[in-house]
Order: C-alpha cells, then sequence, then structure tokens
C-alpha cells in the first residue's frame, strides 16, 4: 500500500477502534488511537504476514507489549482479514475472544499475551532469539509504551539484546508523554530518553509516529539494519484524531459514551475527506 | 454481639472495599506522622491520591515499578517509617514477590502491602489483571500478616490497624462496588474469626466480599432447615484456630469461600488446619485451577460458580460427606 492507502486504512483502524469501546464500555482510548499509524504501517506494509496463513512458520512476528492497547491491535487484525470486523463488538464482553488484554492466540494474529507492562519487551527478545537459533529469517517487531519504560525489566532486556546482537528485532516505544497518573514528565520523567538507549547500543531512530510516509520509511530502513536490534521512538499525539481526546491524560483508560463517540467518528470521517 | 449493616438483607448499600483504603489512609495520615504512601501510577484507582494531596511529603509517586516500589518501601521501614504501598495485587505483590520475601518478610519490617483489584469481580480487564493467586502466594512467607477484609468499613478498620503491627502485612481488596456488611461498632480484630451467625450443622468460612454471599447462602439454608454457622475469617495469617476449631468440632462440616484459587488461599489454609486438627469434609467455594476471563463482575462470579446458591450446593454436598 502506498502512504495515502495506509492512511485511509489506519483511518478505518481508528472508527473502528471507537466503534468497539463504546460497546465495551471500558477500555483503552488515548495509546491506541495515537499508536494507530505505526499500527497500520506494520500490518498492512511492513510485516511479512499472511492472515491466509496466521501461524506460518516464516512470519515476521509484532508483539504487543502494552497490553492495554488492544482495541487498535484487535481492529488492525480484524481490517487486515484475520478475523470479522463486527466481531470487534464483542470487545470485553463475557465469552468473547477479544479479551481485555490479549491473551496468546486468541485470536489467528496475536503472538502473545499482554497487560503486565514490561514483559512483552522481554518476550520479544526470547523469540527473535529463539528464530536465529532455529535459522528462521523472521523479524520480530515489539510495540511499547512509554510508561512502560519506567519498568526494570525493559532495560534487562536492552541489555541482553544488544549482548547478543539480536538484529531481527525493533522495538518501537510510543513516545505519547502520557499515563494513567498524568503527564510522563511529571508521574516518572524519562528524559534524556534517546541518549538512554543509544547508551544501551541500541540502533536507535526516531520518527513522527503519525507521519505515515516517515513511519514507513523508519520501519523500512529498521528492518534492513544489521548488528544490533533497533529502538525507534515514535513521537505520537494520543488520541490522535479526536480533538477532545488529544494530549489529554484523562482519556487513558475510559472509554467515548454514546455521545462522544458519535463526535469522534463525526470528526474522523471529516479527516478521512482530507486524506 | 456481631453488628450487620441494617440493610444487609434487605437492598445492601454497595461501596467499593478499596474506599476503605483510600480513608483509613487518610485516617492515619492526621494521626501518625510515620506512615507514608508509595503508589505506581494507579493513585486513583487504589485510592490513594487524596493521600497525596493532603501529605504531599509523605507521598511517593514510584511510575510503573512494582519491584523498586516494594524494596524501596521496606527502607522507608527499615528506617523506621511505617509505608503504605500499593498497585493492582498481580503486579504488587505479583511481580514484586522476591523484594517482599526478602526485603520485607526475612528482615522483618513493617511495610504495610496493599493489593487492590483482587478477585475475579476485576472483571472486564481480563485474567492478566484478575489476581486469584495471591493469597497462596503470599501466605507461605514467614513472618507477614494476611488481611482479607469484607467490605468497605472493614478494610477502613483494618488499615488502621495493620499500622500498629510490627511486621510485614498483606492487605488485599477489589474494585467493584461490594454490600456493606459492618458497622463501625462491628467487632473486628486482627488475627481474630468472627462468628456472624451461629448454627449447628455446617460451619461456612468466608473471607472478602463474598462473606456476603456466604451469609445469603446461610438464610438460604435456614429455609431448608439447615442451619449454617457462618464466620468472616478476614485473617487469613495467622489463622485463628480456636475459633474455627470451635466451630468445626460442633458442626463437622465446612465450606469455604473465597474469590480465589480453591488451592492455596482461605480453602487452603482451612484445609490444612482441620487435617492436622480436627478432620472434617470440607468443600470450597472459589476458582477452580483456571485462568478467569473478561465480562461483568457478576456474571463472571456466576459463570465461575461463586455466588450465594453455589455456597448452598456446596454446602449440601458436604453434609453428605457428614459422618
Ligand atoms: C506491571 C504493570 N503495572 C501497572 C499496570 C497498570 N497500567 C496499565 S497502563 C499503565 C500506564 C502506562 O503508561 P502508558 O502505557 O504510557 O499509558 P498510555 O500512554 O496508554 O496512557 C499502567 C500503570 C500494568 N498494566 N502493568
Ligand atoms: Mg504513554
Amino acid at each position: 500500500m502506498n502512504a495515502h492507502e495506509l492512511a485511509l486504512t489506519a483511518n478505518s483502524i481508528r472508527q473502528d477502534v471507537i466503534k468497539a469501546l463504546v460497546e465495551a464500555k471500558s477500555g483503552h482510548s488515548a495509546g491506541p488511537l495515537g499508536l494507530a499509524d505505526v499500527v497500520t504501517a506494520l500490518y498492512f506494509e511492513i510485516a511479512d504476514i499472511d492472515p491466509k496463513y496466521p501461524w506460518k512458520e516464516t512470519r515476521d512476528r509484532i508483539v504487543l507489549s502494552c497490553g492495554h492497547y488492544c482495541p487498535v491491535l484487535y481492529s488492525a487484525l480484524a481490517h487486515r482479514g484475520y478475523f470479522p470486523v463486527s466481531e470487534l463488538l464483542t470487545l470485553r464482553k463475557l465469552n468473547s475472544r477479544l479479551q481485555g488484554h490479549p491473551h496468546l492466540r486468541c485470536v489467528p494474529g496475536v503472538e502473545n499475551t499482554g497487560g503486565p507492562l514490561g514483559q512483552g519487551v522481554s518476550l520479544a527478545l526470547g523469540m527473535a532469539l529463539a528464530l536465529k537459533l532455529k535459522g528462521n529469517p523472521a523479524y520480530v517487531f515489539c510495540l511499547s509504551s512509554d510508561g512502560e519504560q519506567q519498568e526494570g525489566e525493559v532495560w534487562e532486556a536492552y541489555n541482553m539484546a544488544a549482548k547478543y546482537k539480536v538484529d531481527n528485532l525493533t522495538y518501537i516505544v510510543d513516545y505519547n508523554h502520557i499515563q494513567i497518573d498524568g503527564p510522563i514528565e511529571e508521574v516518572m520523567p524519562l528524559e534524556p530518553l534517546v541518549d538512554k538507549y543509544r547508551a544501551f547500543n541500541l540502533n536507535v531512530m526516531e520518527t513522527d509516529g503519525n507521519n505515515m510516509a516517515e513511519v514507513v520509511k523508519t520501519l523500512r530502513k529498521a528492518k534492513e539494519h544489521k548488528g544490533t536490534p533497533t529502538m525507534i521512538v515514535a513521537h505520537t499525539t494520543p488520541g490522535k484524531g479526536v480533538s477532545f481526546m488529544e494530549k489529554d491524560y484523562r482519556w487513558h483508560g475510559k472509554p467515548p459514551n454514546v455521545e462522544e463517540a458519535a463526535r469522534a467518528l463525526q470528526e474522523l470521517e471529516a479527516a478521512r475527506e482530507k486524506i | 454481639m456481631y453488628h450487620l449493616h441494617p440493610q444487609l438483607f434487605l437492598k445492601p448499600e454497595m461501596k467499593p472495599t478499596r474506599d476503605g483504603f483510600g480513608k483509613g489512609l487518610l485516617d492515619l495520615g492526621s494521626t501518625n506522622k510515620d506512615v507514608v504512601v508509595l503508589t505506581a501510577d494507579v493513585s486513583d484507582s487504589v485510592r490513594v491520591a487524596e493521600f497525596g494531596k493532603q501529605f504531599p511529603d509523605r507521598y511517593f509517586q514510584c511510575g510503573v515499578s512494582e519491584q523498586n516500589m516494594m524494596a524501596a518501601a521496606c527502607g522507608f521501614a527499615q528506617e523506621g517509617k511505617i509505608p503504605f504501598l500499593s498497585s493492582y495485587a498481580t503486579f504488587s505483590p505479583g511481580r514484586s514477590w522476591d523484594q517482599l520475601r526478602v526485603s520485607g518478610c526475612y528482615s522483618n519490617v513493617p511495610v504495610k502491602v496493599a493489593g487492590a483489584h483482587a478477585g475475579i469481580s476485576v472483571g472486564p480487564d481480563g485474567a492478566t489483571h484478575q489476581a486469584l493467586e495471591d493469597i497462596a502466594s503470599i501466605r507461605v512467607l514467614p513472618n507477614i500478616t494476611v488481611v482479607v477484609p469484607c467490605d468497605v468499613e472493614e478494610t477502613r478498620k483494618a488499615t488502621v490497624a495493620i499500622a500498629a503491627l510490627p511486621g510485614p502485612v498483606y492487605m488485599r481488596f477489589a474494585r467493584e462496588k461490594t454490600p456493606i456488611i459492618t458497622i463501625a461498632k462491628t467487632p473486628f480484630k486482627i488475627g481474630r474469626a468472627e462468628v456472624v451467625q451461629s448454627g449447628r450443622n455446617v460451619t461456612i468460612v468466608a473471607c472478602g466480599s463474598l462473606l456476603y454471599e456466604a451469609l445469603v447462602a446461610a438464610r438460604a439454608l435456614a429455609r431448608r432447615h439447615i442451619s449454617a454457622e457462618g464466620i468472616n475469617c478476614h485473617t487469613i495469617k495467622p489463622l485463628d484456630a480456636v475459633t474455627l476449631l470451635k466451630s468445626f468440632k460442633k458442626t463437622r462440616a465446612v465450606v469455604t469461600v473465597e474469590e480465589h484459587q480453591i488451592t492455596g488461599g482461605l480453602g487452603g489454609a482451612i484445609s490444612e488446619l482441620a487435617g492436622q486438627k480436627f478432620p472434617v469434609p470440607i468443600e470450597r467455594v472459589g476458582m477452580r485451577d483456571m485462568f478467569g476471563e473478561s465480562g461483568e463482575a457478576d456474571e463472571l462470579l456466576i459463570k465461575y460458580r461463586m455466588k450465594a446458591p453455589d455456597v448452598v450446593r456446596a454446602a449440601q454436598n458436604v453434609l453428605k460427606r457428614k459422618k
């Protein structure tokens, strides 16, 4: 897909995130909306995957470490053809395959159990090392959040990833500057984040995570890089596309109500015309 | 005399137990200068944000770093402070168990660990967030006290009470609104199980908010001419062997009720006690060696069989096995 088509797809994915959340009556809004462009680029352009063969041994693996972002994972998988889009309306409900936090293989395409922050960063490392050991050419992408960088575990993983020169692995950190209790800068500052990653001997890149062309370019470069694991710091706007959610940490873990969802969908539809 | 909330069996007043934790901390904040509070980016959910506003100097926001928070809290405790730390129970003490074991329990310092969002009633967040193993994993640690209060009022009392204990404590509470069972003058003492209602045929021992289901079940059993003794066993460790064994010897049949795996928690502790001191048939109501899933709290309690009718059924089953 070209950047224009990808942007349209990201818009559809955002709209279905809103529809799933309003129906679920609980769940996370801001993070998933902000990361939708990166997720779309991965599932529709960069990763070597095929929904017809969701567990093909040589598929690229996409690990969602910040499990609370799953509305955007589920929406992307549905739009990519892994399961019906209509199933998104069962999010968080009793007996649904779409659990409030993802469960390994709960639907085709879900590569990890997530929710407890930090674990996916180590899990992705283990998967990447195992793939190398198996002589499997598959690549691993791991999506992680900025709040998650406060967990010590992620730094243990970066140490080890650098030691073993795990170059079939790219981490993407969503630097949206919010977490539950407020702005990252107030709750627990991370700066100078890029310098820290450099000091950990990672191949560090930065991108505007809401600029599709730039996101695609950066991800492509990351996948081609050899010799060290890559860290992409994606600067995003939390709640992207819905004016009253943007940059407001209070939308971290809240779904829109019926009225708010209608407004959100209206705004997203209007933005779609301009893509 | 065990005072029950006057509305309990009519239309129970509902409040989340976590509110009692927040309230207890505010009481402590103004009466005990040594009390400090640590949290890990869930301050509103675990109801400590207000303490932070009122006592900013004694409030520490650790970010998302539960292992760090636990050992740091133990550092405060070692220096004579009384640290209360809280996150969701799955993350702390879930992830911070080693720090609690060594720096908290082995060093035997007064660190007060609050595990929020415990049980399956956490609901739509799903299995990753539903702590159903915490009582088991913590109660095996030497030196620690484990408390599971039944409602918002008892949680408030327990919060204040555990501040005065010299050693480490784990207290567990939940997310959803649950019936207010007790009132201010209802007796509460750490380490003492309370006979809420006395009976002859079967003992129902419960902890946490499911005490309500146990009491409703006892009334249903009474209508079937089965006299059930209801016990609020809010302290899982140390277990009140005297009160419990007295009841077991009288009824010779026991049902345990908890929002936790039936292995290792209250049911486990009661089975150990009975097995060694006075073997009786036991039926355990709780999670049956499974993980939970997303859904509304009540839907899940029904699906996983932790409601009053399930307690009634367990009582009938245990009575069949009674000698
Ligand atoms: C180990 C662990 N601790 C705490 C939580 C609770 N939690 C869920 S999301 C979150 C905020 C993390 O920040 P971030 O992912 O940056 O939030 P967002 O950008 O989505 O607002 C926290 C603390 C968790 N899921 N896992
Ligand atoms: Mg964030």
